[in-house]
Order: structure tokens, then C-alpha cells, then sequence
């Protein structure tokens, strides 16, 4: 499967990929979608740059989720595509994996079964699924847990599951949907912490939905902000918080806290 | 995420376009459950028809013949009659089971020590198959009226009483808190707050009581006594009759399908108006 | 319940039911009971004969082929009416019309259909096993959390693997729970199909004993068939315990 993944970045340059910009991961071109009778997103273009965390902020109900989906290729758009390295999206691809928003684990399954899930799903052999699985368990901090059922773990241990899980197929893409909704406030800025960490150990493009700009802010290379239904992009932020200096710092930095407060001025128009 | 949000403001124009687009939508929803029905309907009665022309057996007539026989049998009376007969001991054991199941259902929810004693009784009796005890009636009260109405209470007594039961002892634990706190006497509590919240899930119990009491009456006819729709079916079917016997099976089925239905929409109606329109 | 401090589990007052059966008895008052002592040395004697053996056998297949169709035939329509919206529009009035039909007026029907024999009990037991089965799995694959069925494919499961490893997992909770009202309903089609039919298994010996007058023996074979009733159900209440802890966390 790992393969698979490397011919498609290694085909990336061929076909529509001469339109895209070299540098993206994944290119956004003029997504519009449109359930019955509610249009949910209008126009979207959007380079994704490799390697960068980008997430995509926005209101209640303006769609982001709905993005993120189509770019996983779990919903279908009305119109426009979708390039993941330079080739168009129809459906799941293995050169991303989803983190979902309600962990989305098998409540039947041990965290090894569970982590290793997407590597069981392609047949790799169990000692080799079960090796990797160790291993991106170990690395989210849950060495120790594999024999554990969901259900005797707190919620942040359950999204450091589906992150784990995420991580063990290898994929080029990282897409998360608000993965620290339902997780308690510490645990989720120590998670966010150790999401800034894991970003730079793994070298990977992370696309992350929230409704959080604290946490936008916080972790983000660059933020898309978009509008209130029907969804467009109505700016885009680099909040450049240097991840070197302690969350402590940063969390009192004024550069941070002034990127916080413009972006809610800007996004109050929408809420009030 | 795609849930609207009560704001005000400019996205008022957002939800009011919203409700304005809803309401189509909601009428399109509701013509088609009917085109539906309709479509479900023709299907199987056409598949029936077909098997019937075949014939896949000598014994089963299309529908177009037993509806026919269905036709005959409503116009010389045979049918009228039979139903007569057999909604007799029906409604009678229904109401029988109705006052007695509600009555010990509420005991049992309320007192501990009638819960314990009472409880499983019902239980195993809902679970046994109380089919085994028909043939027992006839001994002790022949074939008439009676033994008819016993078999309909006992298997639609147990389903009443064990909802009854159940619904007492599952009464919202915060009304009753409220009740409490604002000084309710044990007999409000019961009277004002616990009997009407565990009224929709009684009345289920009644729905499942009727079921139950359908199944009891015509297996006593068919097993014991001999009259009314199950003597009926025994009639055209000793005499191969086929289209009457089946057109007899099916206006029985069809008319519980048809009571269940009126009670349930009478549930949704009048007792659970939060259930309304959805 | 607690008496003096102690607890007393609640199936133990069928302890008290059964003494009072015993005095109400040995009173020889009621014709139809007889002491709870005389039926169980009935039981006991009649587990002994090869009528009953023979009985036994008879309604045991009967009902485990009709349980074995209707668990074969139920699940995969409850499935199919849970994925598919037009199947669920077409037969869901079916289903839910025979679920609460009175089935007993049916047997004659299968009686002329099938003959008077273990076929007509089958298909009894099939019928009276099928619906709830079906509605139950309908509800568990609508329960299924959309969430699970999403990372399925975008971890590109195939069609197999998405109902082998991840929905019907996920709808087993329901699905268990139907069947275990199934194999009840089961227990009363297989009676009610005997009955009627009388010439098969514990329908014949029910005819056989209440033509006699010999009530210890027809209340031992009720005895048997209420306490396998619930036997059966505890069964099936045992094992969904072991899963239950993943229903609430799906």
C-alpha cells in the first residue's frame, strides 16, 4: 500500500498536476455544494501546501466539516475538484486517512486491533500491522494500552486512538475534523501540543477543522477562514507563532493574542 | 455542523429562508409515503396474484379470487356474522385485561413487596408459550363465550401488566424530584406526576395487549370452540374452499393490522403530542 | 426486595407461588391442580419414556429448522431494509403489519400449503420468528454511527469488509436482541403450530393428556416448555450482557 501511495506522489508532475502549484498537496478548484435545498459551500479555491498544518476556521454550520469531507472523498461535490498530489479525487484514496470527530473506533476492537484497523483493511499481515501499530502507539503516548477496549479509555485517549490509527497507514494527507470537541479542555491543550510535536516528527500535510481560533492560532501554519453559509473563503491567515518558544510563551505572546483577536473581530460579523 | 444556529441578525434571513425552503420540502415528504404505501400495496398483492395463476399449489388462489370470496362473504352475511361472534369475547377480554393488567402493572410499580411478589409471575408468563394452556379451558368451561374470553386474557393480560409495571417504574426520576420539592403529597406525586408520564408506555402495552388478544381468540376458535372467524377458516377449508378460507385469514389479519394502527395514531394523537408531526 | 435486612432476589417469590400451588393441591379442590410434588414425579416419570423422548426430538428439530430459516432469512432483510430506503419503504408495511398479525389464523393455511406435519410447525416457528428478527436488525443497522461507517471507506474497506468488520459488528447489540425475542416467539409458534396441528411432538401429547383428564402429566410438559422458554431466553440474555458494553459506545 505504501506502494501505491509512492506512485502517486511520484506521478504527481503528469496530467492536471501541471495546473496545480508544485509545492500542494492538495488543490481545491472551485468546490460548490449544494444539499437540496441548502447551499453549503460556494466557489472554493485552495492550495494545501505539503508539510504545512492548515486549518480551515470558520462558524457554525459554514461548511468546513463539509470541505474536509469532500476532500476525503466521503461526500460528493456539485461541482468543481478535488487534486490530491496532482490527481483528482473520487472517493478514499490511501494517501490520506480521517481522524473523526467522534473517534469513530470499534467499540468491539482492543486499541491494537483498532489502531491497526486500516492496515488490516488493505491485508497486511497481522505481525506486520500489529508492528506498526505498536509503534504509532507508542508514539501518541498510549504504550501500554494496546490490550485496552475503548470504552475503559477518557475521551482523549480514545482521539489519540483514531490518531494513532490515522498515522499507522502512512498517508501523505492528515485530515482532522474538530478532534478535540469532545475532549475535556486540558486534554486538549496538552493534545495540541503534541500535535504541533508530531507534525514535525512526521513530516506530513495535516488539515484540521475547527470552530476554536485559540486553538486555530495555536497550532495552525495557516488558517482559511470562511464564511457563514454558503460557505466561501473569506480570508486567509498566517498566524507565524513561533512553535520553538514554550506554549506558555506563546499562549501570552501579544503577536498570538492580537491574530486571536483580529480574527474574532472579523468572524463577530458572522455570530452577531 | 449543518444544523442552523438561533442567531439573530442577518442570519434571521438565513433560518427564515430556511423554514421557507423546509415547508416544500415537508410537503413533497408527506405525499410520498403515501405513493409509497401505494406502490407496496400493488406489489405484494400482484406477486400473490401471479403466484396465485401460476399456480405455485393447487391450494393457493390469486388475490383477485379471494377478494371476490371476500365480496360474497360480506354480502350474504356470513362474514358480518362470523365477526359478531368472535370481536365478542374479544373486547371483553381486552377490557377485562385492560383494568386488571393496568391496575396490577401500577400496583407493582409502586410497592416493592407486590413487585416482588407479582413480577415474575408475569414474567414467565410472558415468556411461556401460554398457547399450551387453551386446550385446558375447554375442560373446565365448554366451548362458549367463556373459555373464548379466558384464552384472549390469558395471553394479553401478562403483556399489560408487565408494561404497566414498567412504565411506572421508569417515571422520570427528575418530575418526581420536582414534585417533591415543591411539597407534593405521595398521593400528587403518583396521581399528578408519575401515573401521566407513564401513560404513553401503558397504552403501548394496551397495543401489545389487543395483539396478543387477536392471537388468543382465534386460536381458540380455531382449537376449541368452533365458531366465528375460526370456524369459518375450519369450514371452507374442510369443504376446499380455498379463495373463502384465505379471503376469512385475511380480513382477520387485516383488521388487526387496521385496530393496532387506529390505536397507535390515537398514541401519537392524543398522548405523546411531542411526537406529533414527526 | 429486602426482608429483615436481607435481600431477596425477585425470582424467589415464585418459590412462595409454588407452595401455595402445593397446599391448593394437596386440597384436591381445584381439579385442574394437582400438587406441585405429583407433576414433577410425573416430569420425572415421563422423561423416562420414549413417547416423550420421542416428543422431545420432534419438537426440537422442528423448531430449530424454523429458528435456523428465520435467523437466516430475518437478518439479511433487516439488513437490507436498514441500507436500502426503497426496501424499507416497500416491505416495511409488511413487516411491521405481520410482526403484530394474529399468526395463529394463519396455520391453517400452512396446513393446506404444506400438509399436516413437521413442515407446517417449521414454517409456524418461522413465522412467528421472522419479523421480529428483521425489524430488530432494520434498527440496529439504522443505529450503526454514520462516523464508523465513513472511516470504513476512507480506509478504503471494501464492500465485504464493510459489513463483515465494521456494520454488522456495530448492529450486533439489536440484532442479538431480536433474535433472543425471536427464539421466544419461536417457543410459542412451535407450541401454537403443534397444537394445531396434534398429531406432532408436545401437540400430541398436549391432546393425548388433556382427552385423558391427566393433569400432572399436562402441566409437566407446560412446566418443561415454560421453564425451557425462559432457559432459552436467559441464554441469549447472558451473551448480549458480554457485548453490552460496546452498545452504549458505539
Amino acid at each position: 500500500m505504501t506502494a501505491m501511495a509512492d506512485t502517486a506522489t511520484l506521478t504527481r508532475p503528469a496530467g492536471p498536476a501541471a495546473a496545480a502549484k508544485p509545492d500542494a498537496a492538495v488543490s481545491v478548484r472551485g468546490i460548490c455544494k449544494t444539499y437540496t435545498d441548502v447551499e453549503a459551500l460556494r466557489g472554493i479555491d485552495l492550495d494545501i501546501e505539503r508539510g504545512k498544518l492548515t486549518t480551515l476556521l470558520g462558524p457554525s454550520g459554514c461548511g468546513k466539516t463539509t470541505l474536509l469531507k469532500i476532500i476525503a472523498g466521503l461526500i460528493d461535490q456539485t461541482s468543481g475538484e478535488v487534486l490530491v498530489n496532482g490527481r483528482a479525487v473520487r472517493g478514499p484514496g490511501p494517501e490520506r486517512a480521517f481522524v473523526f470527530q467522534d473517534f469513530a473506533l470499534l467499540p468491539w476492537a482492543t486499541v491494537m486491533r483498532n489502531v491497526a484497523f486500516g492496515l488490516e483493511l488493505r491485508g497486511a499481515s497481522k505481525t506486520e500491522r500489529e508492528e506498526k501499530a505498536r509503534h504509532y502507539i507508542a508514539e501518541v503516548g498510549l504504550a501500554g494500552f494496546e490490550d485496552k477496549y475503548p470504552h475503559e479509555l477518557s475521551g482523549g485517549m480514545r482521539q489519540r486512538v483514531g490518531l494513532a490509527r490515522a498515522l499507522a497507514v502512512d498517508a501523505d494527507v492528515l485530515m482532522l475534523d474538530e478532534p478535540f470537541s469532545a475532549v475535556d479542555e486540558q486534554t486538549r491543550r496538552k493534545f495540541q501540543e503534541d500535535l504541533i510535536r508530531l507534525r514535525e516528527v512526521e513530516k506530513k500535510t495535516f488539515l484540521f477543522v475547527t470552530h476554536s481560533i485559540e486553538e486555530a492560532v495555536y497550532v495552525s501554519d495557516r488558517i482559511v477562514l470562511l464564511s457563514r453559509r454558503p460557505g466561501r473563503i473569506s480570508e486567509i491567515i498566517e498566524p507565524k507563532v513561533d512553535h520553538r518558544a514554550s506554549p506558555d510563551e506563546i499562549r501570552r505572546d501579544p503577536h498570538y493574542l492580537d491574530t486571536v483577536e483580529s480574527i474574532w473581530q472579523g468572524l463577530r460579523n458572522y455570530v452577531e | 455542523m449543518t444544523a442552523p444556529v438561533r442567531l439573530d441578525g442577518h442570519t434571521a434571513g438565513a433560518l427564515g429562508a430556511g423554514q421557507v425552503a423546509a415547508a416544500p420540502a415537508r410537503r413533497a415528504s408527506f405525499d410520498r409515503p403515501i405513493l409509497w404505501r401505494i406502490l407496496s400495496v400493488a406489489l405484494v398483492l400482484g406477486v400473490w396474484e401471479i403466484a396465485g395463476q401460476i399456480p405455485i399449489n393447487f391450494a393457493f388462489p390469486p388475490f383477485s379470487e379471494v377478494f371476490a370470496a371476500f365480496l360474497r362473504m360480506m354480502a350474504d352475511g356470513s362474514l358480518p356474522a362470523a365477526y359478531a361472534e368472535t370481536l365478542k369475547p374479544l373486547v371483553i377480554g381486552v377490557v377485562i385485561s385492560t383494568v386488571l393488567g393496568v391496575g396490577l402493572g401500577v400496583a407493582m410499580g409502586l410497592s416493592r413487596l407486590s413487585e416482588w411478589l407479582v413480577a415474575p409471575v408475569f414474567i414467565v408468563l410472558q415468556a411461556a408459550p401460554m398457547a399450551a394452556l387453551v386446550p385446558l379451558l375447554t375442560f373446565v368451561y365448554g366451548i362458549g363465550l367463556l373459555s373464548k374470553t379466558l384464552a384472549v386474557i390469558l395471553l394479553a393480560l401478562p403483556v399489560i401488566a408487565l408494561n404497566g409495571y414498567k412504565a411506572i417504574r421508569n417515571a422520570n426520576p427528575t418530575l418526581v424530584a420536582m414534585c417533591k420539592s415543591f411539597l407534593g403529597t405521595r398521593r400528587q406525586q403518583i396521581v399528578k406526576v408519575i401515573i401521566p408520564d407513564a401513560t404513553p408506555v401503558i397504552f403501548a402495552g394496551l397495543r401489545l395487549g389487543v395483539a396478543a388478544g387477536f392471537i388468543g381468540v382465534m386460536l381458540a376458535e380455531l382449537l376449541i370452540t368452533p365458531t366465528g372467524i375460526g370456524d369459518l377458516i375450519t369450514y371452507h377449508r374442510s369443504v376446499a374452499d380455498y379463495a373463502e378460507m384465505y379471503a376469512a385469514v385475511a380480513s382477520i389479519v387485516v383488521l388487526s393490522a387496521l385496530t393496532l394502527a387506529a390505536l397507535q395514531a390515537f398514541e401519537v394523537r392524543v398522548l405523546r403530542p411531542e411526537k406529533r408531526g414527526s | 426486595m429486602t426482608i429483615a435486612g436481607w435481600r431477596v432476589p425477585m425470582m424467589a417469590s415464585l418459590l412462595v407461588w409454588l407452595v401455595l400451588w402445593e397446599i391448593v393441591g394437596r386440597t384436591g379442590a381445584v381439579f385442574l391442580i394437582p400438587p406441585v410434588t405429583g407433576i414433577v414425579e410425573a416430569g420425572i416419570r415421563l422423561v423416562q419414556t420414549g413417547t416423550w423422548q420421542q416428543a422431545t426430538f420432534d419438537t426440537l428439530r422442528s423448531y430449530g429448522l424454523g429458528m435456523a430459516l428465520a435467523i437466516g432469512i430475518g437478518v439479511p432483510l433487516g439488513v437490507l431494509m436498514g441500507r436500502s430506503k426503497p426496501a424499507d419503504k416497500l416491505l416495511g408495511m409488511w413487516v411491521n403489519l405481520f410482526v403484530s398479525a394474529p399468526l395463529s389464523a394463519l396455520v391453517p393455511v400452512l396446513m393446506i400449503l404444506f400438509g399436516i406435519g413437521e413442515k407446517t410447525v417449521v414454517a409456524t416457528v418461522f413465522l412467528f420468528a421472522v419479523w421480529i428478527i428483521a425489524l430488530d436488525t432494520r434498527a440496529g443497522i439504522l443505529h450503526v454511527p454514520k462516523s464508523l461507517e465513513e472511516m470504513g471507506r476512507s480506509y478504503l474497506a471494501s464492500p465485504v469488509q464493510l459489513y463483515g468488520k465494521i456494520i454488522l459488528w456495530a448492529a450486533l447489540p439489536e440484532i442479538l436482541a431480536g433474535i433472543r425475542l425471536g427464539l421466544i416467539r419461536g417457543v410459542k409458534g412451535v407450541v401454537i403450530g403443534q397444537l394445531l396441528v396434534s398429531i406432532l411432538g408436545y401437540g400430541a401429547l398436549f391432546e393425548l393428556y388433556s382427552r385423558s383428564f391427566d393433569m400432572e402429566h399436562f402441566w409437566a410438559i407446560t412446566f418443561m416448555l415454560f421453564a425451557a422458554a425462559m432457559l432459552l431466553s436467559s441464554i441469549v440474555e447472558a451473551f448480549e450482557k458480554r457485548i453490552e458494553y460496546y452498545a452504549g459506545a458505539r
